[in-house]
């Protein structure tokens, strides 16, 4: 167990050293969020009745789809640049390599999605300072990344992998995503646990499923 | 005036300890006669064959030159041999330690210098040998990484990023890397890529010194007479299979050359036929 988190911190640690040092990943991610935030912002009339209605599915909208983008260089930057194998060389299980590009995933979408808040609040009067929505943020995007980071390193051994990635994702996170925008309706509209709890339950539980899985799962899909 | 690593190459030769093995108690307590042991291997890549019914072995402080044209499976061994590539068919083991079941127990005492520098761009040196001492467990970590740094004469730039390192200044730092935790088996594919004299000086000095420490080198090259003088024993590999295997002390620079040519041109006959 200590060998597991030594090296997932090790992992952990370096991803966000690079992140830190070039900002590829991020300065990408937030540039598209936004981009998709101002889309939205210029399809349709933004007003309170509208917003009310649809402005949950863009905000998740905005986040998968920015999620698909970073997720996407998780392994591929490592497979370009050849230090995959330098990982995979290394003494420890696969399960912490997993679980260190986990966290550095999840730390850059919610960094992204925080920075994304005031964004939508001066485009559509959303105010997602909120402590559910915080909440059914970190628990779906823990959900993406556990999902997003096993597709990634089999994406990564393909030539397609921009289409493939999104092509396995967006289908297995369907639920997480039907539920991060049901409990965000309700979130806003002031329901509080009553309305937010069951779907937080259902996320949660999901992720717990998928972190499992995936960390199991990971050891088959680096094999060459 | 002579370089700084030759001179601590030197010591390390003159006191086998400082290049000695890193590996755990577990790992040292386990000392099988052989280093490598690797019997009936193949492996395939759809249809092509790279590998086919391949025999080895090799005791400790040994070193095996690899030869043969590109494409007869030099890498393609030396990966499987690292763990990187699961063979299809044959059993691999690693001072003593079973591929299938002890994965990770053989990457504790191996080092690898292939093709790539296993080195991220964005990181200095220093940090890149942190990182891998972090992700090997090594206590000391401080200490070995400045000894490794100093044993390739690449102490002086550990604080620039790899990205603006000559191709043979990250070699360097690519063999440190490998030499990190003293494996006792050392896998070295087509290390002399990229590096001047000096760097193919410093190679030479450590192939001898990790073998005079104990350990086995196994070195995939196109130099004959640089893996020759390195190694005890050759083999030439042709279409996956082993076409020559003998004692260097035994066969000539002309000869392995002679082995290398004479399955080149059966190998291209066999592709223009096929």
């Amino acid at each position: 167990m200590k060998s597991y988190l030594r090296s997932a911190v090790a992992v952990y640690a370096k991803d966000m050293r690079l992140e830190a040092r070039t900002k590829e990943t991020f300065s990408a991610v937030l540039a598209f969020a936004v981009i998709v935030a101002f889309v939205f912002g210029f399809a349709f009339d933004p007003s309170p009745t509208v917003v009310a209605l649809v402005g949950p599915g863009i905000v998740w909208v905005a986040y998968v789809f920015t999620g698909i983008l970073g997720m996407n260089r998780t392994f591929a930057v490592e497979r370009d640049r050849g230090t995959l194998e330098g990982l995979l060389l290394a003494p420890v299980g696969r399960e912490a390599i997993y679980a260190g590009k986990l966290a550095s995933t999840t730390t850059i979408m919610l960094v992204v999605e925080v920075l994304l808040y005031p964004v939508f609040l001066v485009l559509f009067e959303l105010n997602l300072f909120n402590i559910w929505f915080v909440l059914i943020t970190i628990a779906a995007t823990v959900g993406f990344s556990a999902v997003g980071t096993l597709f990634s390193a089999i994406a990564a051994h393909t030539r397609a992998r921009e289409i493939l990635l999104p092509l396995l994702f967006l289908p297995i996170v369907l639920p997480v995503i039907i539920g991060a925008v049901a409990s965000t309706s309700a979130a806003l509209a002031g329901d509080g646990w009553d309305g937010v709890g069951k779907w937080l339950q259902f996320i949660v539980a999901f992720d717990l499923v998928f972190l499992v899985l995936s960390s199991w799962a990971f050891d088959f899909v680096l094999e060459e | 005036m002579r370089p700084g690593y030759a001179i601590i190459l030197e010591r390390a030769i003159a006191s086998p300890t400082t290049m000695t093995t890193n590996a755990t108690p577990e790992a040292l307590s386990h000392a099988p006669s052989l280093a490598i042991d690797v019997q009936g291997l193949s492996k395939s890549f759809g249809r092509m064959a790279a590998l086919r019914k391949v025999d080895l072995q090799l005791a400790y402080g040994e070193g095996l030159a690899l030869f043969g044209h590109n494409g007869a499976g030099k890498s393609t061994l030396i990966r499987t041999l690292t763990t990187l590539i699961r063979p299809d068919e044959g059993t691999v083991r690693i001072a003593g330690f079973d591929r299938e079941s002890q994965a990770s127990k053989i990457r504790s005492i191996i080092g690898y210098v292939g093709h790539q520098s296993l080195l991220y761009d964005d990181l200095t040196p220093r940090e890149n040998l942190r990182f891998y001492a972090k992700l090997y467990g090594l206590p000391d970590a401080h200490d070995l990484v400045e000894r490794s740094l100093a044993e390739v004469g690449a102490s002086t730039y550990a604080e620039r990023r790899v990205r603006v390192l000559s191709n043979g200044m990250q070699k360097r730092v690519a063999i440190a890397r490998a030499l990190l935790h003293r494996p006792r088996v050392l896998l070295l594919d087509e290390p002399e890529t990229g590096l001047d004299q000096g760097g193919l000086e410093l190679l030479d000095s450590v192939v001898a010194a990790v073998k005079q420490g104990g350990a086995s080198v196994v070195m995939a090259t196109h130099g004959t007479e640089r893996g020759l003088a390195l190694a005890e024993r050759a083999i030439v590999l042709a279409d996956g299979r082993v076409s020559l295997a003998c004692a260097t002390s035994e066969t000539t620079v002309d000869a392995i050359q002679q082995a290398v040519l004479a399955e080149r041109g059966a190998s291209s006959r066999s592709g223009a036929q096929a």
